[in-house]
């Protein structure tokens, strides 16, 4: 059954952008980016239990990173690589100061990195162009929507076999008993480094795309909250699996949609933002007090964590 | 005009603030163990009933007394119907849950119209005024926020040493499992600490005000409480308000000395170099980490 549907799924995706409308196609591929990055972040947060709340920062890097060497020319691939490889160098950066804390104080070491990495954003004006930002040139919708959605797919593919892996195990023991790992011979400060590295990778990559699908960059963008809507993301998809990724993805594209139309239907006048942060929170809440699994778990199942 | 007096007041001002931030903030974790990334909402939260109160033609000390009371009833609420429920629980759903508080609060005020997106000016009895203190230019607005600090700092003292609650409150802040062994209520206190926490957030919204006006946005100041909290060694009452003053401080001359943009990140900096060297805080005793 399961089978059944991921192969009509991926059939759809196939036959996509044949048959949606630029608009249609462009919300899959924002779905598809997040789930790129929202893999990175499911490895931290999911699987090793480490509450890192500077993702935006390695999403960010990755689209600087893209918007300059794809202006230079570079051929697509490479410079994607790139922009990975660079977040990626972040992650082991941001990890440097908190690979040896835990819980509640490696959070607000990840809070702090980015803060900083946002301030350099908007300060480091010959790169980034500061708080004006950069205009990034758009690409095919088609291949953007190709390459989002084969990142997204691969992404998914990697985070399962990263899961079935020695590393995947590590992450795992990490989360359940960080002592009992430490006793097992898990290298815990290598072994957050590691996940840091990996998970600010894939942030890259799809900070790439994003540079791409939005065609501008500024620092404002990968402020703390983009960091925190992706964990609320996870958390509402279901934390810790890989459908929990998707459904959260799809979540979060879907939720402003759900609101526009509300206000048309009903006649609102009230500004759209606040609306949207407050319908965020409050389903996050809703979700963690009586589906703490996430919409992949199911209503009163209790998470794995 | 700028002399290191005219900066130090400054930065206490602020520092005072943050001290009254932070001090909720690590009540809160202390009885409860939550780490309240909704906190910075409360201020703002605060910060607004203040600007209500005061536009509605309320004088200005009875606004911040209404918008603590407000702020206090509210903290109640939100501890009662949406933490307590989840008390026990690993910190991944609690730091979430509070997070998704903080953009409820934050979302809410910005849905009333015509005063949730605007900033405002919540002037002060004083506002514009200067003070000459020995030669040296000094804002009244600033000596008023350092007063209304120690006042209040005083009325918590005698409340955390010298009454009942206070000092039931002090003891499940230092050992839960003890406090309850001697018969304190463990969710009396919780209720309390949330409620003490979120008027110390209101006035800190009021305070601040002058300093910065009033925003939706204003919640970012008030989570520097985390990293005062931090630096003041987490979990530590009298180390939160000591984080929180050395903060404003720092702030302070460094937007007057350093180039632009160090006074923004100075706080994270400093929490990062905190948590790399000394893990329990400048104030703090080495502990496990939770």
């Amino acid at each position: 059954m399961q089978r059944m549907l991921i192969s009509a799924l991926l059939f759809a995706l196939l036959a996509a952008p044949a048959l949606l409308s630029p608009w249609g196609l462009s919300q899959i591929t924002f779905v598809a980016i997040y789930i790129v990055a929202g893999t990175g972040l499911m490895l931290l947060a999911g699987s090793a239990g480490q509450l890192s709340l500077c993702h935006a920062a390695f999403i960010g890097v990755g689209a600087y990173a893209e918007a300059l060497l794809h202006a230079r020319g570079w051929p697509l691939p490479l410079s994607l690589a790139a922009a990975a490889l660079l977040a990626g160098a972040t992650g082991v950066l941001a990890a440097w100061p908190v690979r040896k804390l835990s819980g509640i104080y490696l959070a607000i070491g990840t809070f702090s990195f980015g803060f900083i990495a946002q301030e350099i954003f908007a300060r480091w004006e010959t790169v980034t162009g500061g708080n004006a930002g950069r205009v990034v040139a758009p690409l095919d919708p088609h291949l953007l929507y190709g390459l989002a959605v084969a990142a997204a797919l691969g992404a998914l593919w990697l985070f399962g076999r990263l899961q079935a892996s020695r590393f995947g195990r590590a992450l795992l023991a990490l989360r359940e008993d960080a002592t009992a790992a430490d006793m097992l011979g898990v290298a815990i400060p290598r072994l957050k480094t590691l996940a840091f590295t990996v998970a600010a990778a894939l942030g890259g990559l799809a900070g790439g795309l994003y540079a791409h699908q939005i065609r501008f960059v500024s620092p404002e963008q990968f402020d703390w909250v983009m960091s925190i809507e992706l964990l609320m993301m996870l958390v509402i998809g279901g934390l810790g699996t890989r459908a929990g990724i998707v459904f959260g993805a799809v979540f979060l594209i879907a939720l402003p949609q759900a609101i526009a139309l509300l206000r048309d239907t009903l006649g609102w006048t009230t500004p759209p933002a606040g609306i949207e942060l407050f319908a965020f929170g409050f389903v996050l809440v809703l979700v963690l007090r009586w589906a703490p699994a996430g919409l992949a778990g199911g209503l009163g199942k209790s998470s794995s964590l | 005009m700028e002399t290191t007096l005219t900066l130090a007041i400054a930065g206490i001002a602020t520092g005072c603030v943050y001290a009254l931030v932070a001090l909720g903030f690590v009540l809160i974790w202390k009885c409860t163990e939550v780490v309240n990334f909704a906190h910075g909402e409360l201020m703002m939260l605060g910060g607004f009933t203040g600007f209500g109160l005061v536009t509605i033609g309320w004088p200005w000390p009875l606004a911040l007394a209404g918008a603590a009371l407000a702020c206090a009833l509210f903290g109640l609420l939100a501890e009662r119907v949406v933490l307590r429920p989840l008390l026990g629980q690993p910190h991944i759903p609690i730091v979430m849950t509070t997070l998704g508080l903080g953009f409820m609060l934050k979302g809410a005020v910005t849905m009333v119209p015509g005063a949730g997106v605007e900033t405002h000016a919540l002037p002060t009895p004083f506002a514009g005024q200067a003070v000459s203190l020995a030669g040296n230019p000094v804002a009244a607005d600033h000596l008023l926020v350092i007063g209304v600090t120690l006042a209040l700092g005083l009325m918590l003292y005698g409340f955390f040493y010298y009454t009942p609650l206070g000092k039931a409150l002090r003891a499940t802040a230092q050992n839960t499992r003890g406090a309850q062994l001697v018969g304190i209520p463990l969710a009396r206190m919780q209720a309390w600490a949330w409620t003490l926490a979120a008027a110390l957030a209101a006035v800190a919204g009021v305070l601040l005000a002058p300093l910065t006006f009033v925003h939706a946005h204003m919640g970012l100041i008030g989570l520097k409480a985390l990293p005062a909290a931090v630096i003041g060694g987490f979990g530590s009452i009298p180390g939160a308000v000591a984080g929180g003053l050395l903060l404003g401080l720092v702030e302070s001359f460094a937007g007057f000395h350093a180039p632009d943009g160090v006074k923004d990140v100075a706080a994270h900096v400093l929490v990062l170099a905190v948590l790399l060297l000394r893990p329990a805080g400048l104030f703090g005793r080495p502990q496990e980490n939770a």
